[in-house]
């Protein structure tokens, strides 16, 4: 119709009249508006349902039955799987581990971030060039990042090492001890992620007014209370967003201690690096293959997750509501 | 600004400026000092040296490790080293570089058609219940892998599944990240009397997604195909679960050439770690620009 040059270049009158009636397009086009939606989201819900909704229900179900990879279902057996995993000590040492490597590796790591955005939010030249070589790490793979990390660490022979006796220290065994093995996975975690976290920031830090430093520096203020006066409180939903990511992450980290100690899920001879990850995989995929209880634990680090989320959210809502009225 | 100017009428700073704006001062705030390179230079200093040391390593031969202080060029022998590595049946380099290219262009294709699909419907159709489903899109991105693993791979075991490609893309076709990102950027990106126009024109809403909607949408679809494709490449807990050394991803490979019988093979363990880097880092090169406005756009908009 519209291909009817005098039609285009004239005025319109509303409907075309002399468009004859066709009910049946016309039915068709209803029922194209009705339905067009639902088929076009579809396959997401589809697939998510099957391989997303499915499993997260499954592992609630098998987390409540007695049941090994070797031996197969035994029967229900109610929150035994839940008690047994509570009780034991071991547990509770890959939920230290886990948490405590999340707070050792994110707090520099942000704070890191948070100097480096605010280095990257200034005139430059280059500009494009720097930030891919903030950015690069990020797109090396994990596996790659504990192999080349694994050996920088290495006990003997090591980069780390070797920059530690230069200075007149002795080496560190980083295996062996609880905080030199958390030190270098964080090491790891945060070569990967703190670039990412700043031009986050970086973003952030773009939509502040730039009047407001302006009147602040005429009014005497200097850049360190600039940023903590003006930068860090308005970027504070960006802070709290990168917290929530970084807690997800965080609390499923597997791949850079597993690498760390060349692909033993024990992490370390007393467990001392083992996250609730690698206690999940080591659980149902090795020893007693005991599928039950890892989906037992699995069901409590969704839980904690969730929790963490939670209190996440509540605080982003209100430091948005604090900020914006 | 003016109710400042009656406190301080002349900033200390040099006037030299002829216009009479605090020019001088806000530039001074915004340009970036040599020391500000600096600690930038220093960053990525850090940020790059891993990944130069590797390939650096993959170049030499075993010493090389070890050396202290460490080599800081490379030597003659990658391609004797990459040669070896390709050569290793154990690790299977060569089937994991094709197997990782297949997989994640494969998930790439299908999360960027379906997001669209369904970023475009969440953006710009009216039918019932989009708000209540968007809302269940937007929490199934806080469920975490590690959660759905173990019944995943009974899944797997059940459909025969495991040691095939198929495992590690098929749960992978959809993205709850992706239809939310594409609606976010639909929203604006997109008008509505663009749509209108296309259904005054007679098109169906098919035909209006696949003729109108989707070349508007080609940078934001670009971005996530881009991310997706770096994150399908570097998985590893997954196709470490579901995969053995008959039918690696690269990160498969890689592992088995780092923790198994060759892991005291370091110049063959950094040559494989070269090797799974290069394509991602030939992607980033190219696409970088584009790779940071999507972080950088994604970050503000969520």
């Amino acid at each position: 119709m519209t291909t009817n040059v005098g039609e285009v270049a004239g005025p319109r009158h509303g409907r075309a009249p002399q468009r004859p009636p066709k009910s049946r397009t016309v039915r068709i086009g209803r029922l194209d508006l009705k339905l067009s939606p639902y088929l076009f989201v579809a396959p997401f819900f589809l697939l998510f349902a099957v391989f997303g909704a499915y499993p997260l229900v499954y592992t609630a179900i098998l987390s409540t039955r007695k049941n090994t990879l070797t031996g197969g279902d035994a029967g229900f057996v109610g929150f035994a799987n839940y008690t047994k995993v509570l009780q034991d000590e071991h547990f509770w040492i890959v939920i230290g581990n886990t948490f405590g490597l999340f707070i050792v590796s994110t707090v520099p790591q942000l704070v890191l971030a948070l100097l480096i955005a605010s280095w990257l939010n200034k005139k430059m030249q280059a500009r494009t060039l720097i930030r891919m070589g903030v950015l690069i790490p990020n797109i090396t793979s994990v596996a790659a990042v504990g192999i080349v990390f694994g050996l920088i660490f290495a006990d003997r022979y090591g980069l780390a090492n070797w920059l530690i006796q230069s200075v007149g220290l002795h080496p560190v065994e980083w295996r062996n001890h609880r905080w030199s093995s958390w030190t270098a996975i964080a090491f790891m975690v945060d070569w990967r992620w703190t670039g990412y976290n700043a031009l986050i920031y970086l973003a952030a830090m773009q939509a502040i007014p730039k009047e407001l430093y302006e009147s602040a520096s005429l009014d005497g203020a200097g850049a360190a209370r600039r940023f903590w006066r003006i930068t860090v409180p308005l970027i504070q939903p960006t802070i709290l967003f990168t917290v929530i990511i970084s807690t997800i992450g965080g609390m499923q980290l597997f791949t850079e201690p597993l690498l760390f100690n060349y692909g033993r899920i024990q992490g370390g001879s007393l467990n001392e690096f083992q996250t609730v990850a690698m206690y999940i995989y080591e659980t149902t995929f090795t020893n007693n293959f005991n599928v039950g209880r890892g989906a037992a634990i699995s069901w409590l680090l969704f839980l904690i997750i969730l929790i963490f989320a939670l209190i996440n959210f509540a605080l982003v809502r209100r430091s948005v509501k604090g900020t914006s009225s | 600004m003016s109710t400042m100017t009656p406190v301080r009428p002349q900033p200390q700073g040099a006037p030299q400026k002829p216009k009479g704006r605090v020019r001088s001062a806000s530039a001074s705030l915004w340009e970036a000092s040599p020391l500000t390179y600096l600690a930038l230079i220093l960053t990525i200093v850090l940020s790059i040296f891993p990944i130069v040391w590797s390939f650096i390593v993959a170049s030499r031969d075993n010493s090389a490790v070890t050396d202290i202080p460490p080599p800081l060029y490379p030597g003659p022998n990658f391609f004797d080293n990459a040669q070896r590595v390709l050569d290793n049946t154990d690790a299977n380099f060569v089937y994991g570089l094709i197997n990782s290219a297949i997989v994640s262009s494969a998930v790439t294709l299908s999360v960027v058609f379906f997001s669209t699909l369904a970023g475009f419907a969440f953006a710009k159709l009216r039918f019932r219940g989009k708000n209540a489903l968007l809302l269940i899109i937007i929490l199934t991105m806080m469920i975490p892998t590690q959660v759905n693993i173990i019944p995943l791979y009974l899944l797997m075991v059940k459909f025969d599944w495991t040691n095939t490609l198929q495992a590690v893309i098929v749960p992978f076709l959809v993205k709850g990240f992706g239809v939310f990102m594409i609606r976010q950027y639909a929203e604006s990106a997109i008008s509505d009397e663009l749509i209108e126009a296309a259904r005054v024109d007679g098109a169906s809403t098919w035909r209006t997604y696949w003729s109108v909607v989707l070349p508007a949408l080609r940078p934001a679809a670009a971005v996530l195909g881009l991310l997706t494709f770096m994150e399908t490449w570097n998985d590893f807990l997954w196709p470490y679960v579901v995969l053995n050394g008959d039918t690696p991803t690269v990160q498969v490979s890689l592992n088995i050439l780092a923790t198994g019988y060759y892991k005291t093979d370091y110049v063959q363990v950094f040559t494989g770690t070269a090797l799974a880097i290069v394509p991602l880092l030939l992607v980033f090169i190219v696409f970088g620009r584009q790779i940071i406005g999507g972080i950088m756009e994604g970050s503000v908009k969520a």
